[in-house]
């Protein structure tokens, strides 16, 4: 049973009607096979309109569906042979972020993403994707090994943003944070940073300066959360929806910025309502990406990252 | 052109300068303890107070005057780069804010830097200014930063970095978020100069710019009770619903968890500076392994 979020609620009404009618036409009582076609047509219609035309704040909150395919869904569908590495080999392991070896369409690779969790109890043991900075370190020493065995690294994005606690902070959570993404800059491999839900801040930034940044059509990432900016230059989170508007967070504007290199299109009606097509195009474009980088020497793959961020300032800077 | 930066303003200054003899502008009241100094001898002091020892925020010219030799340095040009490229508008608009910023600091953006010698050694110094817009890093400030790294790899002169900022600028988006690979670049340029960065973390320093440029030094400075974080206080106290322990996120609690090299008294951060950078590019100074036996050069 897909849940639907508060400007659905036209297309949960539709749906409804569509199992009723199902119902009775399964009771054998009367011949509704028509108005079952004629409503699922409308139901099609209204989902390519509703989200043909999402707002910012909307796109926020299909990038945050419960539903929305998750890490593990990513690893199912497109990594065989997954090899769970744990540990930063200096104080702990973070469930936030998993990696670990594996093989993608028949080649062998490093991988690392945000899981979320999806119940409670999952959600607790993955502090909702918001990793500490063992598990930035984790990374860097994931990537530091696929370089050393010259594997492409895939990342698949998905926090609100690192977790702000004691603890983090404590053990440098800024620094593991830089690292990491130096660590990204660094690597002689290809690096493909796919943005699959929420890109929070530069708790995502750190698995994400990839060769290319992927995207999905409904995804966010975006320097602050809307709530967030909302509270400091509005002075109240009520005013989350004109944040996100300003903030330009869509992977449609990104992609008009030049700071991500594609879209990946979803389901109608967004990934979570066809995960298993939505992990199959996602595949899809990694594997055309690899593609395009494949031929490149260590010193190739490293100035092309260079290029790439360094050309997102001023016309004429870099 | 800097006419109007170099001529202009600086004239325009002085002449406003007169009415510093009012008694308000006398005194300066700190800001910690409350002691009243007369404002000549906290100026002489580096706006340390002479009472708690209290470091008082500074900016680009403060820093520049007190650190290059004579007090004489060369600002580096910076580009005029794109100003407001969202088009950002909160309860104000982000080009007003800008705007504001940009009269009330006298300065194009939140980090300015300047070449010049400290204790003989060619070294370029860039400073972040929290008074502009807290410090905050956009595209601009990340121009900046380029621009200072790209002027010290030509000069073939060490790159100090002193930074104060709020985090990212909000208002340039995800921009201001690509500022954080932007200027790792520009450190793994200067990396691979063989020159060295050392980063001075001054009051306060949090955000994405303490995780990206502010984190990565040869050497981490910092000055005596800067907060220091990726996360604000509040921030953290809002999730975790819980009191902060005393001294977190300061100096030295860094110091103590490993996190930078030493934590340095204003009065002493010319010396030390100079002294790590002598001792970093000796051997680049030579030109070669210098010999460590005394008869290693008679060819034994």
């Amino acid at each position: 049973m897909v849940s639907f979020l508060e400007f659905e609620k036209p297309v949960a009404e539709l749906e409804r009607r569509i199992n009723d009618l199902r119902t009775l036409s399964d009771a054998g009582d009367v011949d509704v096979v028509d108005d079952i076609i004629r409503l699922e047509k409308k139901l099609a219609n209204l989902l390519e309109s509703t989200y043909g035309g999402l707002s910012a704040w909307q796109k926020t909150m299909v990038a945050r569906h419960p539903q929305r395919p998750h890490l593990e869904d990513y690893i199912g569908g497109l990594i065989e042979e997954f090899t769970p590495l744990a540990g930063d080999r200096g104080f702990a392991e973070d469930p936030a972020i998993i990696g670990g070896l594996g093989r993608f369409r028949g080649r062998s690779v490093v991988v690392l993403g945000n899981q979320k969790g999806r119940d409670t109890e999952s959600r607790l043991k993955h502090n909702f994707g918001m990793a500490r900075p063992e598990g930035y370190r984790k990374a860097i020493r994931l990537m530091q090994l696929a370089d050393r065995f010259n594997l492409p690294v895939i990342t698949f994005v998905d926090t609100s943003g690192a977790y702000p606690g004691i603890g983090a902070e404590e053990r440098g959570q800024a620094e593991a944070i830089a690292r990491s993404t130096q660590t990204c800059l660094q690597l002689g491999v290809p690096l493909i940073s796919t943005v699959v839900g929420e890109g929070g801040s530069g708790g995502a930034v750190a698995l994400a300066s990839g060769n290319r940044v992927i995207m999905f059509e409904h995804a966010i990432y975006s320097v602050i959360s809307p709530e967030g900016c909302a509270s400091i230059l509005w002075r109240t989170s009520d005013h989350a929806e004109d944040a996100a508007n300003a903030l330009k967070l869509t992977a449609q504007d990104l992609k008009k910025l030049g700071v991500i290199d594609r879209i990946v299109g979803e389901p109608l009606g967004g990934a979570h309502r066809q995960p298993t097509d939505a992990v199959t195009s996602l595949g899809d474009a990694i594997a055309e990406s690899l593609q395009e980088l494949q031929a490149m020497s260590a010193d190739e793959l490293r100035r092309d990252r260079r290029e790439k961020f360094l050309s997102l300032g001023s016309a004429g800077v870099a | 052109m800097n006419w109007m930066r170099d001529y202009v303003r600086p004239t325009l200054r002085a002449v406003f300068k007169r009415s510093d003899d009012s008694e308000e502008v006398k005194w300066h009241s700190c800001k910690k303890c409350g002691q009243m100094i007369y404002r000549r001898d906290f100026v002489a002091a580096q706006y340390v107070c002479p009472q708690c020892d209290h470091h008082e925020r500074i900016g680009p010219q403060e820093r520049f005057d007190a650190l290059f030799d004579e007090g004489v340095y060369q600002l580096i040009d910076m580009p005029r780069g794109m100003d407001d490229p969202l088009k950002f508008r909160d309860k104000k608009k982000y080009a007003d804010r800008l705007k504001e910023s940009r009269s009330k600091t006298d300065r194009q953006e939140a980090i300015s830097a300047a070449t010049g010698k400290l204790a003989g050694q060619r070294t370029v110094i860039a400073v972040q200014d929290f008074a502009f817009m807290a410090g905050s890093l956009g595209v601009g400030a990340g121009d900046a930063f380029l621009v200072a790294v790209r002027e010290a790899i030509a000069e073939n002169a060490p790159f100090v970095m002193f930074t104060a900022a709020g985090g990212a600028r909000m208002q340039e988006g995800i921009l201001s978020l690509m500022q954080m690979p932007r200027t790792t670049v520009a450190l793994e340029l200067l990396r691979e100069a063989g020159l060295p960065y050392i980063v001075v973390l001054t009051d306060p320093t949090t955000g994405g710019v303490t995780a990206s440029y502010a984190m990565l030094g040869d050497i981490q400075i910092s000055e005596p009770g800067a907060l220091i974080g990726f996360a604000g206080p509040r921030v953290i106290e809002d999730t975790i619903r819980e009191q902060l322990p005393e001294g977190f996120q300061r100096a030295e609690y860094l110091l103590e968890h490993g996190m930078i090299d030493m934590v340095v008294h204003r009065h002493e951060l010319r010396d030390t500076l100079a002294g790590i950078i002598s001792l970093l590019i000796d051997q680049r100074r030579a030109g070669g392994d210098l010999p460590l036996l005394a008869n290693a050069s008679s060819g034994a």
